[in-house]
């Protein structure tokens, strides 16, 4: 069908769509995200494409293969997942294909092999819901993602998709704007800025136009959630781009995203499509004479284009300089026009909170932070993917029993979270609650969302520095306490990881810190003392260790550290010595190597290799 | 080596104001691999923007190049998850096996080597993205294996 004029219409279309589909008919879910794809979910989905034609079950069973987007579980991909019965498969194979076919669809067994086995009790899970992963898990932002299809619009609107709009369209503008601000939702972006007071900002502000942006420029490195909701499930962000141009009435959206996201602005460019096609979006939606457009802008691989000045010139075709704030982008964003902008998971959040309301998402989270927050669980941990839980949850269940300890058995050291504008979380604290008041207050911040797990091979002193270095790349150059602090403070920094670093290079570290945070223009030079700051105030042992006894005690930094052979463990099977670059390892067959420490590189291809742990650092 | 056709069949694709400029930008990226110097005069002219102000955005994202590329492009994801991970022995490792540094291309223009701070596929750390194919928990001792199933050589 063409236009939806009316909201009866959306109705009845989802009334239509809902009598079309068959229940209890087996559904096949490939996951289609850009982790499964790069574990080779396109030869699976192929697969069963090809067994269902040659068998000719389409006929007789009729199984729908949707590729959906990513659930999350990236590490176990390509997953697959059967409906009604819920089983989700892990790494699966072409070659496992026809057993499943075989065994699960037609024949209602399960495939014990590729179900889900506990790592420390051995337990085997066939039901999504009941994998840890999963079960601690309250979906909201990720409601559809890896139940729909996002290249199709019907299986959005079956969801319940759109009634949100047409909820909001009855609605008056400024009662749109109370139920967000008294639903307590923040920005998921970073900030954490209350986004219903951000809306009334913009709408108090006189002004003959308004734009409603979309920040998908997901810059913080470890942070995915945003890619995956824009691939996963585009309808839910153009939504609640649309009901907030209704709250402050906008009638052209911008979405930036990443340009190393392909994937996302594929599938949102034809969910755009679609809901145009539809009378969701353009001239006269749901025929109620509101008229609001979207379009793309894919961003140029700057990360300083995350921060909403920058961003707002780099839409508007410009370098992404931020400039100085003090003018708020409500009352001047982009093209000198009031502007809202919020992240992906803020907009998605948005109309779950129109349908169900203020007070049921009020009551979720803590005091200062409601709702829930996407995770994105990664880094030295077993179970690395996205997760969603509500707010206050700690540091330690979500790396525990969600995440299901640390990988190897080795011992939890720190978090890292909100990217190069946060801090390290030492695993003593663990029991933090997660919100926004609590991260920040540790030194930390919540930032998008990204949650690093660090292990006791992580040296706190070289994060510091992978941060500083970070920005320093990224840092764009336009205020002098960012362009010339931060590579002041990469040299310090360099300095005590290879050996040459004094007693006063954590007091010079510090007075440059306080430098940036006080005399940079804009949050990526503010923000960039805390990974600094926080590693200092918490693993002050480490940068003595550097600075007084030459040592890196994780073992990372490469000018103290010294490859060794264990003659107790080395079986001489000659593999290290193979794939040594430098032929500095020498040793009979079946006798204990030995690694000359004049010619070693440090590569760690021997340690890499090694198949019995028996290459040592010191 | 190209003629103006080729930039005019881009640039038309989209509408003639500034907002299309970085799009059309990452358009000659794709199709040529960077941005050639005629592209620019070409685009500073269809579109009525001073060559400086495009040149200004060549250099300023990192998306574009304004010397050529090599025929395939070895990007190493340095975000965090990646680095703790191993990143930093697998960026080492083809630096040394491609005789390149990180931004740089090989001398017979086979590859490109680069650093990109986050592709979003953590979970699958450390990730090497060989043209447009992502390889999840890459190991410094595979990586070049890898580099030459895929292309080929």
């Amino acid at each position: 069908m063409g236009a939806i004029n009316s909201i009866e219409q959306l109705e009845a279309y989802r009334q239509e769509i809902a009598a079309g589909v068959k229940a209890d008919l087996p559904t096949v879910l490939v996951c289609f995200g850009t982790g499964c794809q790069a574990n080779g979910a396109r030869p699976v989905a192929e697969a069963f494409s090809d067994i269902i034609e040659e068998q000719g079950l389409e006929l007789n069973v009729n199984i729908g293969i949707k590729t959906t987007g990513c659930h999350g579980y990236c590490e176990n991909g390509p997953l697959v997942a059967l409906q009604p019965q819920g089983i989700l498969y892990l790494k699966v194979r072409p070659e496992d294909v026809a057993e499943i076919v075989e065994e699960s669809i037609k024949g209602g067994r399960i495939v014990e092999r590729l179900i889900y086995r506990d790592k420390t009790t051995s337990e085997m899970i066939a039901e999504y819901s009941e994998i840890p992963f999963y079960k601690h898990q309250h979906r909201i932002a990720l409601r559809h993602i890896g139940n729909i299809d996002p290249a199709s619009i019907d299986d959005y609107i079956l969801a319940g998709g759109y009634a949100a709009l047409a909820k909001a369209l009855r609605m008056k503008p400024d009662d749109i704007i109370t139920e967000i601000e008294d639903s307590g939702l923040r920005g998921r972006g970073g900030g954490g800025f209350p986004a219903g007071t951000k809306w009334r900002s913009c709408v108090a502000v006189q002004s003959d136009a308004r734009y409603v942006l979309c920040n998908g420029d997901e810059g913080d490195p470890g942070a995915f959630m945003d890619r995956s909701i824009m691939e996963g499930d585009p309808h839910s962000v153009i939504e609640g781009m649309i009901i907030g141009a209704i709250a402050v009435d906008a009638h052209r959206g911008y979405i930036y995203v990443r340009d190393e996201y392909p994937l996302a602005v594929r599938n949102l460019n034809s969910a755009l499509e679609a809901a145009r096609e539809k009378g969701l979006l353009g001239e006269n939606i749901l025929g109620s004479g509101f008229a609001f457009d979207i379009r793309i802008s894919r961003g140029g691989g700057a990360f300083v284009c995350g921060e909403s000045s920058a961003l707002m010139r780099s839409v508007g075709g410009e370098v992404g300089e931020p400039r100085a704030k003090y003018i708020r982008s409500v009352e001047r964003g982009l093209y000198d026009k009031p502007t809202v902008l919020n992240n992906v998971e803020t907009w998605t959040n948005v109309p779950e909170i129109i349908v169900k309301g203020a007070e049921w998402y009020a009551g979720m989270g803590t005091e200062g932070s409601k709702g829930t927050k996407v995770f994105s669980l990664v880094g030295k941990v077993n179970n690395t993917g996205l997760v969603e839980v509500p707010m206050g949850i700690s540091i330690r269940e979500l790396v525990e029993d969600i995440g299901g300890g640390i990988l190897n058995g080795k011992r939890f050291k720190a978090v890292q979270t909100g990217g190069p504008s946060g801090g390290c979380i030492p695993e003593r604290m663990a029991d933090l609650p997660i919100d926004f008041d609590s991260l920040t207050e540790a030194g930390s911040m919540m930032g998008s969302g990204g949650i690093i797990v660090m292990d006791e091979e992580t040296c706190m002193v070289d994060v510091a520095k992978y941060f500083i270095n970070f920005l320093v790349e990224e840092s764009c150059g336009k205020c002098t306490p960012c362009r010339d602090g931060l590579p002041r403070m990469l040299d310090l920094l360099t300095d005590i990881t290879e050996g040459r670093g004094g007693e006063e290079h954590v007091a010079m570290l510090e007075e440059l810190c306080d430098l940036l945070t006080w005399g940079a223009l804009c949050g990526l030079g503010t923000s960039a003392a805390n990974p600094v700051l926080s590693t200092i105030k918490y693993f002050r042992d480490e940068y003595d260790a550097h600075i007084r006894d030459k040592k890196c005690p994780a073992g990372v930094c490469k000018a103290l550290i010294t490859y060794s052979i264990d003659a107790e463990a080395c079986t001489g099977c000659r593999l290290c010595a193979k794939n040594c670059p430098q032929e500095c390892i020498t040793g009979k067959r079946k006798e204990a190597h030995v690694i000359d420490t004049e010619k070693c590189i440090k590569c760690g291809v021997c340690r890499d290799v090694c198949t019995f742990d028996a290459v040592r650092i010191s | 080596m190209t003629d103006e056709t080729q930039f005019d069949r881009i640039i038309d694709r989209y509408e003639k104001t500034e907002e299309s400029l970085l799009a059309i930008l990452q358009d000659f990226q794709r199709e040529f691999h960077y941005v050639p110097e005629e592209g620019i005069r070409r685009l500073s002219e269809m579109m009525e923007v001073p060559e400086s102000k495009i040149y200004a955005m060549g250099t300023f994202y990192k998306a574009l190049s304004l010397t050529p590329r090599g025929r395939h492009t070895v990007r190493v994801c340095t975000g965090t998850a990646c680095h703790l991970k191993g990143a930093p022995q697998i960026l080492e490792t083809l630096e040394r096996e491609l005789k390149v540094k990180r931004n740089g291309t090989t001398t017979d223009g086979e590859f490109t080597l680069e650093c990109v701070n986050c592709v979003g596929a953590c979970a699958m750390a450390p990730v090497t993205l060989i043209d447009e194919e992502y390889h999840g928990q890459t190991r410094s001792s595979k990586i070049m294996d890898i580099v030459k199933k895929q292309v080929g050589s």
